[in-house]
């Protein structure tokens, strides 16, 4: 009898041990609340979801996922996610910021982590780019690609965010090409202009219609449509945030990569470790946060003196030899 | 002077694009309105047709295949307007409200459930879309054909044939009609059937046309803008045809204008440029258009006298 107790307790607290144990390495409760574009928008979004998905794959920790309809519904999802005790939650996108704000404030022990915006609060961790760096090499690829010397950006809501990529992207142009001239166009001044492929593609022609033969898609799903357009007129486009070259081979002549899927990856990964931390990230090309993307899609395209330029201003951009100005930084293109 | 003349012709191509969608919903609108069916579900059977004509191109490879699902979605659509309106004497603006809400919440929900991309349907290849036919910059393709094919045609029916008396006589005076044995259920469903072959068509231009492939609320309004040109048409297919086209041009500007300097004034502001297409239709509205006259018996249900 005294055997038998004496096996039922050791059992009981090798069992409780266990549950310390796990207990110790607790599987964190990731979250992401997308931004409007939509999760499978082929660009900004589905960057951050493959990160998610990859440590998905790698730790088996399920991420929970929201997609909001529309801009109202942000605060509503992260407050919910905050509730359940998702932590970390993922914001992705500048428009989220306030309600970002604003449900921190009400969970001071759930981490957030807000992608392409800041808000100073000792639980948010605020990763934004310089994308003004990866837009500046793109432009040099454009502006050396381009035959008539005409370059196209279209941009998606016009907000001094994307004025940056618009920014970097002349700067680069005008290095590469003091002569070449830039047309530039905004698809509309409200969040739906993320998601209007058919007024991108308009918007394109109408590029093309005036002798720009590449054009900088900045602007979501809208992009899609930008993207299409170049395709169907045989003309040269630039895709952003993912690499989306894989969309038209041969009509894509490179992506400005904006890597959100590291951001997400290594936000989850450090909150699995107990390593995270609040505070503003920063990632410029130095941090290969911010990149251009070559791959068999697009090599044919690049001719090994484009690569060479190229590679050369990217070292001197790291080195701080080239500095690129950063429109947001006094919200004009000029220094 | 050769620039110029380039950038006037793409500038009319851009409106012929932009405004084939308009037109084609408005000439759908037309029958409807005209045979005492308001419809404002335009909305939803365009962006219906879209999402299945872009979802069974991508499924079959066909563009045939989709313009003939997106005309089935529509008339699907169609049909529940009429059912709800005609047979059931239902309230035909709340029936249209209810059919757009419908549309754009069905087309994601399907959308996500077949192709898991966020409500979007898988890009369209050029196998899978109906290519312009003799000027690949301009993007004519069959549907702008057709729809501008769509003007003279309505026009006819309406205002030259049996059919066509019967329809105005029965938005007009239902009890007439009625009186003279003829049904006036059966005439209001083929309008309505009519109506949702035309907009079927816009939406199939939308997706696999215009674009490659469908997304979320791709028709932006589209269709209430086609409404509005039915009203500044005063029912009539040629000047709603005008109005769809002024509305067109005014896109085409409005895309063109964005960061171009003109003489004299500077660069103009693009939210200027942009509220410009609805400043126009109050303009329009307030000053030019004058009394517009709905047929009489637009929006009344007709109840059989016993």
């Amino acid at each position: 009898m005294n055997r038998w107790v004496g096996s039922l307790i050791s059992v009981l607290a090798a069992a409780g041990l266990a549950a310390v144990a796990q207990a110790q390495t607790a599987p964190i409760k990731p979250a992401v609340v997308f931004s409007t574009g939509g999760k499978f928008d082929k660009s900004f979004n589905e960057g951050v979801w493959q990160g998610a998905e990859r440590f998905k794959k790698e730790t088996n920790i399920a991420v929970a996922e929201f997609e909001p309809s529309n801009e109202t519904q942000f605060e509503q999802a992260l407050r919910r996610f905050a509730q359940r005790g998702q932590d970390p939650i993922i914001a992705v996108g500048f428009a989220q910021a306030v309600a970002l704000e604003k449900v921190a404030k009400e969970f001071p022990n759930i981490h957030f982590t807000l992608i392409d915006s800041v808000v100073n609060l000792p639980n948010v961790q605020s990763v934004v780019f310089k994308e003004q760096e990866g837009s500046f090499l793109v432009g040099m690829l454009a502006a050396m690609a381009s035959k008539t010397g005409k370059i196209g950006f279209v941009g998606g809501m016009d907000i001094p965010l994307v004025r940056r990529f618009q920014c970097g992207f002349e700067q680069g142009i005008k290095y590469a090409n003091p002569n070449a001239e830039l047309i530039t166009n905004m698809t509309g001044t409200t969040p739906a202009a993320w998601n209007d492929p058919g007024r991108g593609a308009e918007l394109a022609k109408g590029q093309f219609d005036r002798g720009v033969d590449v054009v900088y898609a900045a602007a979501g799903s809208t992009g899609l449509g930008i993207l299409q357009a170049a395709k169907d007129r045989g003309k040269l486009g630039i895709g952003v945030d993912s690499n989306q070259n894989h969309l038209h081979p041969g009509n894509m002549l490179t992506s400005m990569l904006k890597r959100v899927d590291l951001a997400a990856y290594d936000s989850f990964k450090a909150a699995q470790a107990n390593q995270w931390k609040g505070g503003v990230q920063v990632l410029g090309l130095k941090e290969a946060g911010v990149d251009w993307a070559l791959d068999k899609d697009n090599e044919k395209l690049i001719t090994p003196e484009m690569k060479a330029k190229v590679d050369a201003a990217k070292a001197a951009i790291i080195s701080g030899q080239i500095v690129v100005h950063d429109y947001m930084s006094n919200n004009s293109c000029k220094s | 002077m050769e620039e110029v003349f380039t950038l006037v012709v793409a500038t009319l191509a851009a409106t012929l694009r932009v405004a084939t969608p308009l037109v084609l919903c408005a000439m759908g609108g037309l029958f409807s309105e005209k045979s005492g069916i308001i419809d404002v579900g335009l909305e939803g059977k365009m962006l219906m047709a879209a999402f299945f004509a872009a979802a069974t191109a991508a499924v079959t490879d066909s563009a045939w295949m989709g313009v003939g699902a997106a005309i089935i979605a529509a008339e699907a659509l169609a049909l529940l307007h009429g059912f709800a309106c005609i047979t059931h004497r239902g309230n035909q603006v709340v029936s249209g409200i209810a059919l757009n809400i419908l549309a754009m919440g069905l087309t994601v929900v399907l959308g996500t459930a077949w192709f898991a991309r966020g409500g979007q349907t898988p890009p369209l290849s050029a196998g899978e879309r109906l290519n312009p036919i003799f000027f690949p910059v301009a993007g004519d393709n069959v549907i702008v054909y057709a729809a501008l094919l769509s003007v003279p045609v309505t026009w006819w029916l309406i205002e030259r044939t049996r059919f066509g008396l019967r329809l105005r006589a029965v938005g007009e005076m239902p009890l007439a009609v009625d009186a003279a044995g003829i049904s006036v259920p059966w005439l209001r469903y083929r309008a309505v059937l009519l109506c949702g072959l035309f907009a079927g068509l816009a939406g199939a231009y939308l997706s696999i046309a215009q674009n490659a492939g469908f997304s979320r609320d791709m028709t932006a309004g589209q269709g209430f803008i086609a409404l509005a040109a039915i009203i500044f048409g005063r029912w009539r297919p040629f000047p709603a045809f005008g109005a769809c086209l002024a509305f067109g041009l005014l896109d085409a500007i409005a895309i063109r204008l964005q960061g171009v300097k003109l003489p004299g004034i500077g660069e103009v502001p693009v939210q200027l440029i942009q509220a410009m297409p609805y400043l126009l239709t109050l303009f329009l509205l307030a000053g030019f258009i004058g009394r517009t006259v709905a047929p009489k018996a637009a929006g009344v249900p007709y109840e059989k006298e016993h």
